[in-house]
């Protein structure tokens, strides 16, 4: 037994693991985190266990090409470049981020509460599914996105 | 609900067209890294839909769509590598040759075939001598079956010809019944009678083509076999 033809698992999986990218690094950046994303799937592709979880598995990598973006961004010795933290920055992209403000909000908090935030929210999976993309139990993934959602409270008080 | 958790919900964008965008390119990149073990994509003919899926050796399946999609996928996962992107470039010098050859102008292909889809032995040398058959020439499934090394077997030919993972490039329908039946053909007789035209001497352009390259002095394939 061999997976399913990646092209089929690809047109199945491609739309979630884009907006969970483009929520967790910023539209800018998720189009090279999707590749790398792809990229490393096609990789080890052909060697996955038949009973394997693809949308875990996908979303699994997905979250560490994010985690990686994430690091990359704060080694750079360079300003960050994200306009999308300035409300009047000239190249937010409204059309593409309808709530720039508060997804950037959601970038800036702790990378386990960040990732829980946006797997809850954006991914619709439960604590339990979180747990396992995240490699965290399932109370451990509820306590982040509580945590997460508390301090965006305090950010916006209501 | 609380308006934080409203607005999360509400406000991720949808990527429909981003993500599609972005799997083309992935296509790409995946050749580039030489991770793209089988390409596939859907090429128009005048007889509908086909699906067409190459290797880095050749053109290795051509299917009529004929809503088949999913099998055809499947088959390649399997038999293959399960690594199958939809990459209509890497598969443009088949469908000019299709184009051309259903236009008329074309009567051999040049594109290299990879024949893993086929079954070995008796199968596969029926399906290479049909290879052979030239365009507007027919074979007998009995004679087919003789020049395989058997001609008693002309219903396994007729198995084997059927099982053809590269109608129209091995041409199986250029194999007919002795006594001028035109036999079976994968997914409608209808088919085969239409490429069996489309070769014919008789078509007006085709005349011309043929005068042509008789004045060029090529030689012209004989009919000898029909019927």
């Amino acid at each position: 037994m061999s997976p399913p033809p990646f092209s089929e698992f690809l047109e199945a999986h491609r739309e979630e693991v884009y907006r969970v990218l483009a929520a967790s690094v910023g539209p800018h950046d998720a189009q090279d985190c999707f590749q790398e994303t792809f990229l490393a799937a096609l990789r080890a592709y052909p060697t996955l266990r038949p009973d394997s979880n693809l949308r875990a598995w996908v979303l699994t990598i997905a979250h560490r090409k994010a985690l990686d973006a994430h690091r990359k961004r704060t080694r750079s010795p360079l300003p960050i470049p994200d306009v999308t933290a300035s409300p009047n920055g000239q190249t937010a992209p409204d059309e593409t981020e309808p709530d720039a403000e508060l997804w950037a909000a959601v970038r800036a908090l702790p990378p386990g509460q960040r990732a829980a935030v946006i797997h809850r929210f954006v991914a619709d999976l439960s604590y339990a599914q979180i747990g396992q993309v995240l490699d965290c139990s399932e109370e451990a993934a509820r306590q982040r996105v509580h945590a997460g959602l508390t301090t965006l409270r305090k950010v916006y008080q209501g | 609900m609380s308006s934080i958790e409203a607005r999360l919900h509400a406000t991720n964008p949808s990527h429909g067209q981003r993500s599609a965008d972005a799997a083309q390119q992935l296509a790409q990149a995946a050749e580039h890294h030489g991770l793209l073990d089988v390409a596939w994509t859907r090429l128009d003919s005048p007889l509908g839909t086909l699906l067409a899926a190459a290797t880095p050796a050749g053109l290795c399946a051509l299917w009529y769509e004929e809503s088949r999609v999913e099998q055809f996928l499947d088959l390649l996962a399997r038999r293959i590598s399960p690594r199958i992107l939809e990459t209509p470039r890497r598969l443009d010098p088949v469908r000019r040759e299709l184009d051309e050859y259903f236009a008329g102008r074309r009567q051999t292909f040049g594109v290299p075939l990879d024949w893993t889809l086929t079954n070995g032995g008796f199968a596969q040398r029926v399906l290479q001598i049909t290879a052979q058959i030239p365009y507007g020439v027919v074979r007998t499934y009995r004679e087919v079956a003789a020049d395989a090394g058997n001609p008693r077997a002309s219903r396994a030919a007729g198995n084997a010809l059927g099982a053809n993972p590269l109608p129209i490039v091995v041409p199986c329908h250029r194999v007919v019944r002795t006594g001028g039946g035109l036999g079976g053909y994968t997914t409608g007789v209808h088919k085969k009678a239409f490429l069996l035209d489309l070769e014919s001497p008789h078509d007006q352009p085709k005349r011309a083509e043929a005068g042509r390259r008789l004045l060029d002095g090529e030689p012209i394939q004989s009919m000898t076999g029909r019927s």
